[in-house]
């Protein structure tokens, strides 16, 4: 799990000039980059060759035992002309995203007002929503294939009330609201925790001059909620995006990526790609475009972020 | 009823008002109680299933657990797969990947807080920046490096590549930044070379947040799925989320074993969030958003 910190300078405390005065600053440097030295040698091993690697691969046809061969961008250029699956997986992934930012954002930001009203039982039930977030996704992406299966228990408490239930996993058009479901259970614990955070440092006295002054509630929340909480909403939001691109356990143990190609998203397509059919150069090229993709929402959202977020209260 | 119409006898006192929020709360609780119930129904389900009989699986009967309890389905999925070796793997795995998380995040947060060298906040700042990566884009390289260094199928594979992700330091410079450097001037005019403050100093002072980076690495470490999917193909090398996708084979789903395993993969992190809440609330909160 990771907590995006916000990057701007007003949010970053600087680091205090104070440092240990008596260390020289040579001697400083040196000792700094002892302690350094473990983090950014992994971090360089583990995180920057693989990332630069990974574009380099992209331009060889390159199977796991033979030789790779360079072939420049025709990776890139039959992903995008000559693959239909690329389109659909893209599509795929990029509705998956929107559908679920959007509702997980809502609920959860519904949940924590509702969790944040209801006195000394908020914590206890933040902590019950919050519980999938920290269990193995394989272990709930099994049990909701259980449940949403023809004969599941979601199909018999319909049929207990006359419905007859459709095939959740099977249906190309129910499949993929199906994962959304699914995940939005997993994940939206992780935002009403954060936005709880946010909510609770808004301070009570500022609602009630606010209540005094005759604000009613949809005010209270345009004018005061929504701005204090707007640092918090953003962060969320970019993390909910991140996350929702790279979508994998859910299709690969729900639905296998169908039916049909219906379900399949872009890291399930890479991990095929790579493991599957021995195209790592194929899968390389894909993973950068997820990452393309994910760079240019996360800058865009940055450079968007003064329109709506609020950093002077 | 007979409040309300008490109430409403004696407006001026402004009971009503109160009764009537507190009619709002037990509404708002019995709400949120079918709520939270609906939302819990999945692991609920899970446990029920891992005590059914095969046949009785999806059988619609009223009744929920069937006829007997099958705790048999733990000793199936016990054999099934090498599961106890498993569950052995995947405490290594989330152990040391924790310990080396938080170990080295500690060293380089105190390098970032406490020191001064040149490009120490550019270095910061694209060690940061790669918070927003996401990690399925390295997959590719780790494994054709994993596969070069001889290290598919092990253990180490599972731990070292995901161990050295900015989220840890940052955590950890931040609690540091907001600490005082008395004691630690101190230390040093009574000689104590860095490495001792650290270890003596900081280390007591940093220990909510060390356990939040080491919690949350635990989870994840617990929990992953797509690398140890990549790098293992060895039955008895494998963490429990590989190990619970081997429960469908060619002849279908072994639903009971693969309830009980899911229910055995389950506790630990229910026992930490139980457990840990409070830290786990003081760590989001401290994730950069909660302090304004």
């Amino acid at each position: 799990m990771i907590v995006l910190p916000e990057v701007n300078s007003e949010a970053m405390p600087a680091a205090p000039a104070a440092a240990p005065e008596r260390i020289q600053g040579r001697a400083q440097g040196r000792l700094a980059a002892l302690y350094l030295a473990p983090g950014m040698l992994g971090f360089l091993i583990f995180i920057i060759i693989p990332l630069v690697s990974s574009l380099a691969i992209s331009l060889y046809k390159w199977p796991l035992f033979g030789d790779p061969e360079f072939v420049g961008f025709d990776n890139y250029a039959s992903l995008f002309s000559s693959d239909p699956v690329f389109w659909t997986v893209l599509g795929n992934t990029l509705v998956f995203a929107v559908c679920y930012t959007v509702l997980n954002l809502g609920i959860s930001l519904g949940l924590a007002t509702w969790l944040h009203h209801i006195g000394k039982w908020g914590p206890f039930f933040r902590v019950l929503f919050f519980i999938p977030v920290v269990t193995p996704m394989t272990a709930n992406a099994l049990v909701w294939r259980l449940m949403l299966s023809d004969n599941g228990v979601v199909n018999s408490g319909l049929a207990g009330v006359g419905i007859h239930g459709p095939s959740w996993l099977s249906d190309s058009n129910l499949a993929m609201a199906s994962l959304i479901a699914m995940s939005l259970w997993q994940g939206i614990g992780y935002n009403i925790f954060v936005l709880g955070a946010g909510l609770s440092n808004i301070s009570p006295g500022l609602l009630e001059a606010a209540t005094i002054d005759g604000a009613g509630p949809w005010q209270r929340f345009y004018r005061i909620v929504f701005p204090m909480l707007s640092p918090t909403l953003f962060f969320c939001t970019v993390m909910t995006i991140i996350g929702s691109f790279k979508v994998f356990t859910q299709p690969y143990l729900l639905t296998l990526g169908g039916p049909g190609e219906s379900t399949n998203t872009i890291v399930l397509y890479l991990y095929r790609n790579g493991f599957s059919f021995d195209k790592m150069g194929y899968a390389s090229s894909l993973a950068w475009i997820l990452f393309v993709i994910v760079m240019l929402i996360t800058a865009l959202q940055f450079s968007q972020q003064k329109r709506w977020v609020n950093y002077d209260n | 009823m007979t409040t309300d119409t008490l109430t409403r006898t004696d407006p001026q006192t402004g009971k009503r008002d109160r009764s009537r929020g507190r009619r709002g709360r037990i509404i708002s609780r019995t709400a949120m109680i079918v709520v939270g119930l609906g939302f819990i129904f999945p692991f609920i389900w899970m446990l029920a299933t891992s005590l059914k009989s095969t046949e009785e699986v999806f059988s619609t009967g009223a009744n929920f657990l069937g006829s007997h309890l099958a705790w048999s389905n733990y000793n199936t999925a016990w054999t099934l797969i090498p599961f106890g070796r498993i569950i052995v793997n995947s405490f290594i795995v989330a152990l040391a990947g924790a310990l080396l998380t938080t170990t080295v995040s500690l060293l380089s947060a105190y390098a970032f807080a406490r020191f001064r060298f040149r490009f120490r906040d550019r270095l910061f700042l694209l060690f940061l920046g790669t918070l927003v990566l996401p990690h399925e884009v390295l997959v590719i390289p780790l494994y054709i490096m994993m596969n070069k260094l001889g290290l598919v199928n092990s253990l180490v594979a599972l731990i070292v590549p995901f161990a050295f992700g900015a989220f840890g330091a940052f955590l950890i410079r931040q609690f540091l930044l907001t600490l005082p450097l008395d004691y630690e001037e101190a230390a040093r005019i009574d000689g104590a070379g860095s490495f001792r403050i650290l270890w003596s100093i900081i280390l007591p002072l940093v220990q909510a947040p060390l356990a939040v980076v080491g919690v949350f690495s635990f989870i994840d470490y617990w929990g992953s799925f797509l690398w140890p999917l990549i790098v293992i193909n060895d039955n008895t090398q494998g963490t429990i989320p590989l190990g619970l996708s081997m429960f469908s084979g060619e002849r279908g789903t072994d639903w009971g074993p693969l309830m009980a395993a899911s229910t055995l993969a389950v506790l630990p992190s229910l026992v930490v969030v139980i457990v840990l809440q409070k830290q786990l609330v003081k760590g989001i909160s401290m994730g950069g958003l909660g302090g304004r």
